[in-house]
Parts: structure tokens; C-alpha cells; sequence
């Protein structure tokens, strides 16, 4: 099947003048469908649809709980649908009980729109955790606030198949598809709230600003188009490969533009102005899934499009990245310091943390990928913690977020602020807490690719932003509830904790503990999620030999034996 | 079996967590029985591990890699456990002490409100102790050196509403972070040499150092280990740390985490081998005069827990002696016969002080053998272990230390002997005073009662039968009105006893300990019999631990035949003298003769610590005022000087965040500006 040479002659036939591509009839080429890649997008795009569909047949019947229920089950499916890939990608036997068969190594499907490697299976199953996670704390939210129904649910899996497709696009096109489909349900999810008017502005601004930053990255797109005659990510690392542009202000200008519209996505200064009040406004547990899965998505659009696909132009947009990360990390840290609303404070804490996480991956390396996988993984965790906290606390309305209003909470709920300040010296970086080994990890990364300058930064906003952090904690434990601040807080001293959200929490606390203490395990799982381009696999028949037929241009070495485990 | 390693210190982790966690639900006395459970279940596991090690033979040197916490460049942090005869011997005596005293505990406090949190507390010792023992690298073993630094802080000041505990609390913890500077500062050096902390990699390289850095490294560790151990100068926080409850002091201020410091010079003897001759010197004088010093203060302490605590820091200058002098076995074999004799004393005044209702001076005691009959036959075996009187365990262990101090220096030899002169009278004056002198109980409830109404105590004295037999076997001249100078009985009055009062003995949980320490304070000096080589069990177990210590890999020729009955001779001779000379002292209970060989001097601990107060709050407090204004006006202006700075520019950049959708947008246009700009100047560069 020469579907490779059909699909490169109809993307680019400028560019593949040679003998080969000469030939063909103009008949239109229906790609493979690798059903497997595809299933984790499968489940979670079919299992909203099914969700809407299934709810407007039978209104009322619903259980207690039923859609979160139904949300945790399709996310679990999801993930497990991608366990598999995962085995295939490093090329083992079998997982469980359950023979795996070749080909192993990374794999390309979907005529090279989709690529399948550590990377991509590990966001999944990062956003299948963050998917879990939201509709666990959702589940008494929503009933508290008065807005229970499928519609969140939903939304939350849409977003998520958007996600998941970025996580696994090596297509431009493709990478976009999954950013407005993630993008479009989050704006909606946003402003859910429909009691809160908050809500609905956070929706609308994020709407606004959102497609605002789509089309700078859509503009991007057609100048990389122009500039390079493709929109693959395959085909555009093999061109560049052989072909040196002598004029890429085009391609460059193109990739600033793509920059732009990621690093909305990923709130990075300055792009980021719209996140303190979306995430104010936004119903908790929306900003919880915002910090978590769409920062997840939009990190793992960057890899694949920087990283990935324009690798050899590293030196041309690691300063850029440098820059960000720079930005992110000392506006994050400082401004954070002076807000008085705890979920703002949790925004610019947000930022900060991607500009770390920005500042592993202008490292442009290896090291810097797991480091920022770690990050994105352990930070999840803390901040859909620090998030799930604050949607309890703040009780019916979601009205409650001062600091005043976090006065004495040690007395009153004392397990939720003990977690609270897990989560928050976590994300502080204290050692024996996740937080430490990921910053430790980041800054390890920019040390090694020679930015020491960016190091110094990041530590230097660490240290600003404990500030941010030990505020909420002294406003718990210290601060008198005084007479004054206590007369005007609402009397509901005790927070019940329902059982989904205190499920998340302890959660989210396991975590945060137990990747500070023992980080080995995910460290070397983060660290075999190198992301890598591989060309659609010639089929079996013609290359002769199984997984041996992958021409593969990565940027590691792809395991060809199986490995048993 | 050597695979359950792990184990030891997990369990007591384990039982830290249940009880900080659920510790008020499970009460009392259940938390302390969990809390027992965990240090029993270590003990277990330490004995597999022992028996594992003993089987193995060779060179016994079994390594547990758990995990790498953070590998950074060249320098990763292991979590990982080295079991070696050294470490063996430790965790099996500390675990066995450990679980002795959880139980003791259990009776001990249990009228105590934060009952479950004592045991938390507890059990955390006993992980961090384990931790400083199976570490397999010295920055392991100091994070278990700070962290049992840090229990024994919350354990002396464990009754912290007492002001007085408090200060106790923070004196030893500042104390030793004197020490532990030193330790920190050794740890730099060691791996700006080595580029690891790994025993296994350090120790046996350590001889290849230049002299100057060996002595350098092995003096800072003695100054960690000094403010560990309780060594002159830095001793005086051990006698305050008594304000803790009793257990505490029994275990962790007599048998477990003071003796870290000796463990640590034992451990790292590689040092003190490749350093310059003076370091040996150093170690071995500092820990003798400790030990005299320290023995000279005990004579005249009246609080029963002081007089312990000066003991316990002279017994442990012994340790330090026997260190210097290049006896590192029996440093190790002094050191597990005094945790045997030392908390069982320890937990005997516990027994003593619990049955006297929180009564703790000796002038207020006296004929408690009738009364508190198991306590006092432990406490008086113990007596006999500590004082040196053969066969009992402190005998073979001192006369060990002595013989090999003498073939360092006749003087140190007999410096040491002297010591043991004044450790047999100042023992034998405390048990006298406690067990055998008159009856003067309850002189503080009723001095006041007596002033107020002389009758009241002929009165009570015809009261019911129990009375009357208190009253006979106290011999009081009834109705006697005491004179009190100071609040102390003078010259020429009989004592006179509450007849309220009667001391009781203590519950099982608290005896059974007591009589477990006491077999083993008889017995433990089995462990190393100097008679032939094949009876010194100890040093043959520990040879491989110490061989790198002895100078150019071989033992150093031990004392003679004739030396050590020479030694063993005299030692008996001068126990026998302190015992008989204390008795004829003390034995009559006759304060005013007393009171001449209690000199004020000693009373006052040779004014060494209200010489320090008076330093630190006069000259040493303008010095640090000095220091602390600098602190305030400079650095914390400099720091303050930052915060009120980057918090400007952050209210000047909230300003920004003008919550207009307008505005938001202009900021990404000119941040898109800025990216292109970026990325056109790369392109302009070509």
C-alpha cells in the first residue's frame, strides 16, 4: 500500500518531486484507522455523546451521584484502553494475563495524524486522573449549588477528548482540532454556574480571550503551511531533515504565533491575565480541571509541536520559552503574594507553576521531558487538592474564598486545613512533599542544559511564592478569628465532607506524600515517556519483518526487542 | 532473615503514624499498648536480623538499598541500611530497652491527659534512634541524629505547662545544635573529599587522607558527638533534661540517644585512627576529666533524677575515655552494660518517685525497702553493677576501660580509678539515702501542718493500726516540732513523717521491666569475660566493625595478664572503699553530718552552669543584643527591605488586572508582539 507516498503527494506535491510519487492515479486514499490508538478518544468523545443522549431519553431516572459515577467509569475505561498502547510503546509481552503482540515501539496511525509513544499515553491517562478527580469533587457541588445534571459531566469528558487528542496529535491540524474541542467545552464549563454571575463572565472572558488566542495559533499553523508545505508534524521533521530553509522568518514568525495560542492555553505570562478571573469566577471544580487536565493538554501541544516537530529549531525558540518561563515564574510569584482571595492566589500559584514547568521544557531535553511530565503529574495532584479544598470551603454559593473567611479553619475543620497545608507546602516545594522533587527536577534540567540564569530565577520565585502559600496557612492557624472577622463569617462552623470529595482529597494527599518520598517510581515512568515521531508503520507484509519495518525518526532510541516485565 | 532489615525502623514508623493519627481514639491505656506492640515487633525483628547476621559469617556486612530519594549529579540521597556486627549489637539493645520502657510507660503515665501522644512521641524516638543506627550513610545518620534530638526536645518539655520544663527543653536542643554544627561541618568536609557519604565507601578510604583533613573531619564529628553525649563543655543540658517524665529519662537521656555520640566516634574510628596523635588525646582527656567532674557533682545532689543524670554524664565520659584510648570494643561493651543498669536505676527512681507521690528529694526519703520491695532489690543490683563490685555487669566493663586507659596514660588510668572511688560513694549514698536511712517522708506536706498545729501529728499519730506501723517503723518522736532553716531540718531535731502517707509499689507493667534490667545488669557483663581470648565474645563479634580504627589494621596489644588482676584487684578495693565509706556517712540519716560532705560548690555543679547563664546574660547578652540589633536593622531590614519591594511591584502589577476583557486582550497582542519579536530577531541574526 503506498498510502505514505499518496498522502505525502496530496499534502505536498511540491515537495516530493522524486520518481516515486510520480505514478499514482488521482483516486482519493482512505488512510488505515488503527482502531486501538484511537480508543481512549473513542471512549471518552462516545461516552459524553452517550451520556447527553442517553440522559435526554430518560430524564429523572437518574440516580444519586449516577453521572459522576458514569464520568469515573469512562475515565477508568479510558485509561484502561490506553494501558495496552503503553505496553505496545515499550515493547512488553504482556501485560497481566494478556498477551501482547507485535509490532512494538512507538507507532504513527491514522495516515501520521495520530502518533501513539510514552508521552501521549501518559497525558491520557494524566487527564483520565484529572477527569476522575473533577467529577469526584463535582458530584456534591453540583448538588449543593443547585445545578446538578449531566451538562458538567459531559462537558468535562468533551474537554477531556480534546485533551487526549492534543496529547496524541502529530498533525497541526489535528493538534487544533483537539485545542478548540477541549477549549470550547472548558469556556462553557466555565461559566456553568448559572447563578453566579461571576460564572458567567469568567465564561464569556475566557470565550473572548480564548478565541482571541485560538487565532493566533490557527495563523500560526498557515505560515508553518507556507513555509514548510505541510501541516505534519512527520513530514515536516523530514523535510527539515534534508532541506535547510535559506528565508524561515515565515516558519519563525509562524512558530511565535503557535507559541502564542499554547501558552494562553497553559496561562504562561503574558498570556495568562485572563486566569486569575477565570479561575476566580469558575465554579471550584472547574478551575481544579483547569489547573490539572488543560494545563496537561496544552504542555503536552508544546512537546509535540516544539519539542517534537520543529526540535532543530530549538536555539531559535528556547529563548522565547526562556522568556515565558521567566515571566510565569516571577509574576506568578509576586503578584500571587499580594491577593487576598485564595482562589486568585491558587491562579497566580497556577502560573508560577508553568513557568516552571515551561522552564523544564526549554531545556529542550530528555531530562527536561520527565521532569516536566513529573511536574505535571505531581502538581495535579496538589492543585485539584488545593481546589477540592476550596470548593468546600467554600460552602453553598462558592462565595467564600477571602482570606478572612480562612480564619480559624484549623479550629473548625482541622483535617481539611492539616490537608490544605499538605497541599499548599507542597506546592511550596517543601522536601518530603512531591513538590520538592518536581521543582528539584525542573531546575535540575535547566541546570543541565546550561540556563543557569533561569535556575536562579526559579528559585528565587519559589522562595516569593511561599509567601503566597504560608499566608492561607498562618490565615488558619494564627490569625485570631477576632471578634470582628468571626461576627461577620458565617456561623457554619463545620464542614461536612462528602464522601466523593473526601475520596479526591485523600487522593490527592496520598499522592503528594508518596511521590515526596518515594518519587523513584513515577520518576522512571515519566522517564520512559519520551515522546517520539514515528512515520505511519509500513505494513507488516512489505517491510517483512515485525516492528524491525518501523523507519522511525526519533529522537531516542525505539526498543526493537521485547523486553519482558 | 537479613532481608527484614527495613522492618525495624518501619515498625515503630508504623506505630508513630497509627498513634498520631488515632492516638485519642484508642485511649487509654490502649495507645500504649500499640505503642508497646510496634517497639516489641521491632525488637522481634532486630533479634531475626541478628540471628540472620550471626549466621552469615565472613565478613558480616550486609547492605539494604531501599531506594534513591534524589540522585543530583554525583551526589544522590539513599535511603539504605548497613548491618554490621556494630550496628547489630546497637538495635538490639536499643530495640530490647525501647520495648522495656514503652512498657514501664504504660503504668507510669497513666494518670497523664496526653497519654496517646507520649507514645507517639516515643515510638518516633525509637524510629529516628534506629535510623541514626542502620543508616548506611552519615547523612542518614544525621537525619536520625536531629531527629531523636528533636523527640528528646518535645519529651523534656512534654509537660510543658511547667515553665521551668520548657526552658529544659530548649536548653538541650540549643546545646546541641552546638554539637551538631560540628557534626554538619564534618559531613561538608567528608564529602568535599569522598564525593559520597556512604560508610562503605568512606570508612575504608578514610586512611588514605591527608593527616590534616583526617583530623580535621574526626574533630568535628567529637564536637557532635560531645553535645550528643553530654561531654564537657557542652554537658549541662543532660542534668536539666530531667524535667522530662522518668521513661524518658531512662531511655533516651541514659540508655539509647546519648549514647549516639559514642556510637558515632565508634563508627567513623577510621578518622580517629588516620588524624594526628592530639585528636586521641583530645577525646580520651575530655572524657576523663567528664567522667571525674561529673562524678565530683553527684556526691551532693539531693534530687534523685540529678544524681542520675551527673552519673550518667560521667559514665558516659568513661565511654569517650575508652574511645580515645583506642578501646572501641569496650566503649560498646560499657555502653550496653550501662543501658542495662543505668534505666533500670532510671526507672527505678520512676518506681520511687511514682510510689512517693511525685516526691523527688532524697532528704525526703528513707526506708523504702520495706515498702517498695521489688524496686529496691532491682535498684540495689543495679547499685552493685554501677558501683563495680563484681561479678556484676559495670565491673568488667569499667575495669576494661581503666586497664586500657592506664596503657595510654598511668595517669589517666588513675584518674579513672578515682572516678570509680567517687561513683561507688555517690551511689551507695543514694540508695542509703533512699532505702535504708531513716523515714523523713512527707517532711514538705507536713512542715507547714506541724507549724500551724503541733497536735495534729500526735493526733494522727494513734490513729488506725496502718498508721501507728508506719509511724513505729519510721521511729518518729512524735509531735516533735522540726525547725526549718531554708526549708531543710537542722542540727538536733528528729525527722518527722506524714502518717497519711504510705508509699506504694508500682503496678507489673511498671516491675516487670525492673526485673528484666536487673538480670540483665547482673548478668551482661558475660558478653566480654576477659579471661581468654575465646571468652570475649563482644570483641570478637565486633572486630570487623572496629579493625579499620586500630592503627596500621591491627589490634593494638591489650593489657597483660598481670595488669588485668592488678586492675581488677584495686577496682574491687576502691568499690568496696566508696560503698563502706558512703554507708558510714549516710547511713544514719543525720542531715547535719551529711550536709559537711555536700559542699555548696558541688552542690551547685562546680557554678559551670550558672557561670554559662551569667555569661550568656550578661556580657554574652550585650554581645548578642549587639547581634541581634545588626539582625533586626541590617539583615532582616535587607529581607524586609526585598519583601516591602517585590510586594510594590505586585500591587503595582495587580493594577493591571483591571478585570476588563479589553485590556486583557491588548496584553496577549503585546505579548504576541513580544514572542515574534523574539523569534524575528533570531531570524535578523542569520
Amino acid at each position: 500500500m503506498s498510502s505514505l507516498a499518496a498522502v505525502l503527494a496530496q499534502a505536498a506535491p511540491g515537495l516530493t518531486a522524486g520518481p516515486a510519487a510520480a505514478a499514482p492515479t488521482p483516486t482519493i486514499t482512505v488512510p488505515d484507522i488503527e482502531w486501538t490508538a484511537l480508543l481512549p478518544i473513542l471512549v471518552l468523545g462516545l461516552g459524553a455523546v452517550l451520556l447527553l443522549t442517553l440522559t435526554s431519553l430518560a430524564r429523572g431516572t437518574v440516580t444519586r451521584s449516577g453521572y459522576a459515577i458514569y464520568t469515573v467509569l469512562v475515565a477508568t475505561g479510558a485509561m484502561a484502553t490506553a494501558a495496552p498502547l503503553w505496553g505496545r510503546v515499550h515493547a512488553w509481552d504482556h501485560l497481566g494475563k494478556w498477551e501482547l503482540s507485535p509490532p512494538y515501539g512507538p507507532f504513527s496511525a491514522v495516515a501520521g495524524a495520530i502518533g501513539v509513544d510514552g508521552f501521549s499515553v501518559f497525558i491520557t491517562l494524566l487527564i483520565g486522573v484529572a477527569v476522575i478527580l473533577g467529577a469526584l469533587l463535582a458530584d456534591d457541588y453540583l448538588r449543593r449549588e443547585g445545578i446538578d445534571g449531566p451538562e458538567y459531566y459531559v462537558l468535562l469528558l468533551l474537554s477531556a477528548t480534546g485533551g487526549v487528542i492534543m496529547a496524541m496529535a502529530n498533525d497541526l491540524i489535528v493538534l487544533f482540532l483537539g485545542l478548540e474541542t477541549l477549549s470550547i467545552a472548558v469556556y462553557v464549563l466555565a461559566a456553568i454556574h448559572l447563578k453566579r454571575v461571576q460564572s458567567q463572565e469568567a465564561g464569556l472572558k475566557y470565550f473572548v480571550l480564548g478565541g482571541f488566542s485560538s487565532a493566533f495559533f490557527l495563523y500560526g499553523v498557515a505560515m508553518v503551511y507556507g513555509a514548510t508545505g505541510s501541516t505534519n508534524l512527520v513530514q515536516i521533521k523530514d523535510l527539515l531533515a534534508v532541506k535547510v530553509p535559506t528565508h524561515n522568518a515565515l516558519l519563525l514568525i509562524g512558530l511565535g504565533l503557535m507559541l502564542v495560542g499554547l501558552g494562553f492555553k497553559v496561562a504562561a505570562v503574558p498570556f495568562h491575565s485572563w486566569s486569575p478571573d477565570v479561575y476566580d469566577g469558575a465554579p471550584s471544580p472547574v478551575a481544579a480541571f483547569m489547573a490539572s487536565g488543560v494545563k496537561a493538554a496544552g504542555f503536552a501541544g508544546l512537546t509535540r509541536a516544539f519539542l517534537l516537530g520543529f526540535g532543530q529549531f530549538a536555539s531559535d525558540w528556547q529563548p522565547v520559552l526562556y522568556f515565558l518561563a521567566a515571566a510565569s515564574m516571577l509574576v506568578g510569584a509576586i503578584v500571587g503574594i499580594t491577593q487576598t482571595n485564595v482562589k486568585r492566589a491558587l491562579a497566580y500559584s497556577s502560573i508560577n507553576h508553568a513557568g516552571f514547568m515551561l522552564m523544564a521544557l526549554q531545556a529542550a531535553s530528555p531530562k527536561g521531558v520527565t521532569g516536566l511530565l513529573f511536574y505535571l503529574a505531581t502538581y495535579t495532584f496538589m492543585t485539584v487538592g488545593s481546589f477540592g479544598i476550596a470548593t468546600l470551603a467554600g460552602r453553598t454559593g462558592d462565595g467564600h474564598h477571602d482570606l478572612a473567611d480562612y480564619r480559624g479553619f484549623s479550629r473548625t475543620n482541622p483535617a481539611l486545613a492539616g490537608l490544605f497545608v499538605l497541599f499548599l507546602l507542597g506546592q511550596s516545594g517543601f522536601p518530603l512533599t512531591s513538590g520538592f522533587v518536581a521543582k528539584f527536577g525542573s531546575i535540575a534540567a535547566a541546570v543541565d542544559a546550561g540556563s543557569w540564569h533561569l535556575a536562579v530565577i526559579g528559585m528565587v520565585s519559589a522562595a516569593i511564592s511561599a509567601f503566597i502559600y504560608l499566608r492561607i496557612i498562618v490565615a488558619m492557624y494564627m490569625a485570631e478569628s477576632d471578634t470582628e472577622a468571626a461576627e461577620k463569617a458565617p456561623k457554619a462552623a463545620r464542614i461536612k465532607v462528602p464522601f466523593g470529595a473526601g475520596l479526591a482529597l485523600v487522593a490527592c494527599a496520598l499522592a503528594t506524600i508518596g511521590f515526596g518520598i518515594l518519587p523513584n517510581g513515577l520518576n522512571r515512568v515519566a522517564g520512559e515517556a519520551e515522546p517520539v515521531l514515528v512515520k505511519e508503520p509500513v505494513p507488516a507484509a512489505a517491510s517483512g519483518a515485525d516492528g524491525a519495518g518501523l523507519t522511525g525518526l526519533d529522537l531516542t532510541t525505539i526498543p526493537t526487542t521485547p523486553t519482558t516485565r | 532473615m537479613l532481608r527484614l532489615t527495613w522492618l525495624i525502623p518501619a515498625l515503630p514508623l508504623l506505630g508513630f503514624v497509627l498513634l498520631a493519627l488515632f492516638g485519642k481514639r484508642l485511649g487509654n491505656p490502649f495507645a500504649g499498648w500499640v505503642g508497646t506492640f510496634f517497639a516489641t515487633g521491632s525488637f522481634v525483628a532486630a533479634v531475626l536480623v541478628f540471628a540472620g547476621l550471626y549466621q552469615a559469617g565472613g565478613e558480616r556486612n550486609f547492605e539494604q538499598h531501599l531506594f534513591t530519594w534524589l540522585p543530583a549529579g554525583d551526589f544522590s540521597v539513599d535511603i539504605g541500611f548497613l548491618v554490621d556486627p556494630l550496628s547489630a549489637t546497637m538495635i538490639l539493645f536499643v530495640t530490647g530497652i525501647a520495648a522495656l520502657i514503652h512498657l514501664y510507660s504504660i503504668g507510669y503515665m497513666h494518670h497523664d491527659e496526653n497519654f496517646p501522644k507520649f507514645f507517639a512521641y516515643l515510638n518516633l524516638f525509637v524510629f529516628s534512634m534506629l535510623m541514626l543506627v542502620l543508616g548506611n550513610n552519615l547523612l542518614l545518620t544525621f537525619l536520625g541524629w536531629e531527629g531523636v534530638g528533636a523527640c528528646s526536645y518535645f519529651l523534656i518539655s512534654f509537660w510543658f505547662q511547667k515553665e521551668a520544663n520548657a526552658s529544659a527543653g530548649k536548653k538541650a536542643f540549643i546545646t546541641n545544635r552546638v554539637g551538631d554544627w560540628g557534626f554538619m561541618v564534618a559531613i561538608f568536609v567528608v564529602f568535599l573529599k569522598f564525593g559520597s557519604l556512604n560508610y562503605s565507601v568512606i570508612l575504608p578510604a578514610a586512611g588514605g587522607l591527608a593527616r590534616t583533613t583526617a583530623t580535621f573531619i574526626a574533630v568535628m564529628l567529637f564536637v557532635g558527638a560531645c553535645g550528643k553525649s553530654a561531654q564537657i563543655p557542652l554537658y549541662i543540658w543532660l542534668p536539666d533534661a530531667m524535667a522530662g517524665p522518668t521513661p524518658v529519662s531512662a531511655l533516651i537521656h541514659a540508655a539509647t540517644m546519648v549514647t549516639a555520640g559514642v556510637y558515632l566516634m565508634v563508627r567513623c574510628n577510621a578518622f580517629i585512627a588516620a588524624s594526628a596523635e592530639w585528636v586521641s588525646w583530645l577525646i580520651a582527656a575530655v572524657g576523663c576529666l567528664t567522667a571525674f567532674v561529673a562524678a565530683m557533682v553527684g556526691t551532693s545532689q539531693y534530687d534523685i533524677k540529678k544524681v542520675l543524670a551527673y552519673s550518667t554524664v560521667s559514665q558516659l565520659g568513661y565511654m569517650f575515655l575508652a574511645v580515645g584510648s583506642g578501646a572501641y570494643v569496650a566503649a560498646i561493651f560499657h555502653m550496653i552494660t550501662h543501658a542495662f543498669f543505668k534505666a533500670c536505676l532510671f526507672l527505678g527512681s520512676g518506681s520511687v518517685i511514682h510510689g512517693m507521690g511525685d516526691e523527688q528529694d532524697m532528704r525526703f526519703m528513707g526506708r523504702l525497702q520495706r515498702f517498695l520491695p521489688i524496686t529496691s532489690a532491682t535498684f540495689i543490683v543495679a547499685w552493685l553493677a554501677i558501683a563495680g563490685v563484681p561479678p556484676f555487669s559495670g565491673f568488667w566493663s569499667k575495669d576494661e576501660i581503666l586497664e586500657f586507659a592506664y596503657l595510654k596514660s598511668p595517669i589517666l588510668g588513675f584518674l579513672g580509678l578515682v572516678t570509680a572511688l567517687i561513683t561507688a560513694y555517690y551511689m551507695t549514698r543514694q540508695v542509703t539515702m533512699v532505702f535504708w536511712a531513716p523515714a523523713r517522708w512527707g517532711e514538705h506536706a507536713v512542715r507547714e501542718e506541724v507549724a500551724l498545729a503541733p497536735a495534729a501529728v500526735v493526733a494522727a499519730g494513734e490513729g488506725e493500726e496502718a498508721d501507728a506501723e508506719a509511724a513505729a517503723a519510721a521511729e518518729v518522736p512524735a509531735g516533735e516540732v522540726v525547725t526549718l532553716v531554708n526549708g531543710l531540718p537542722v542540727e538536733g531535731h528528729e525527722a518527722v513523717v506524714d502518717p497519711h502517707f504510705h508509699p506504694h509499689e508500682s503496678g507489673p507493667e511498671m516491675t516487670i521491666p525492673l526485673i528484666v534490667l536487673a538480670v540483665l545488669a547482673v548478668f551482661g557483663g558475660f558478653l566480654n569475660l576477659p579471661f581468654t581470648h575465646g571468652t570475649e565474645f563482644l570483641a570478637s563479634w565486633l572486630e570487623p566493625a572496629v579493625r579499620l580504627g586500630y592503627p596500621g589494621g591491627l589490634e593494638p596489644e591489650g593489657p597483660s595478664p598481670l595488669l588485668k588482676v592488678l586492675f581488677a584487684a584495686m577496682s574491687t578495693l576502691v568499690a568496696a572503699a566508696g560503698i563502706a565509706y558512703a554507708r558510714s556517712v549516710f547511713k544514719d540519716g543525720d542531715r547535719a553530718k551529711a550536709a559537711r560532705f555536700e559542699p555548696a560548690l558541688l552542690q551547685d555543679a562546680w557554678r559551670y552552669d550558672r557561670a554559662v547563664t551569667a555569661f550568656m546574660g550578661g556580657p554574652g547578652r550585650r554581645i548578642f543584643d549587639g547581634l541581634a540589633w545588626f539582625d533586626r536593622t541590617v539583615v532582616d531590614g535587607a529581607v524586609n527591605g526585598t519583601g516591602v519591594l517585590i510586594r510594590s511591584v505586585g500591587r503595582g502589577a495587580r493594577r493591571i488586572q483591571s478585570g476588563y476583557v479589553r485590556s486583557y486582550a491588548l496584553g496577549v497582542a503585546v505579548g504576541a508582539v513580544v514572542v515574534v519579536v523574539l523569534m524575528a530577531v533570531r531570524v535578523l541574526s542569520f
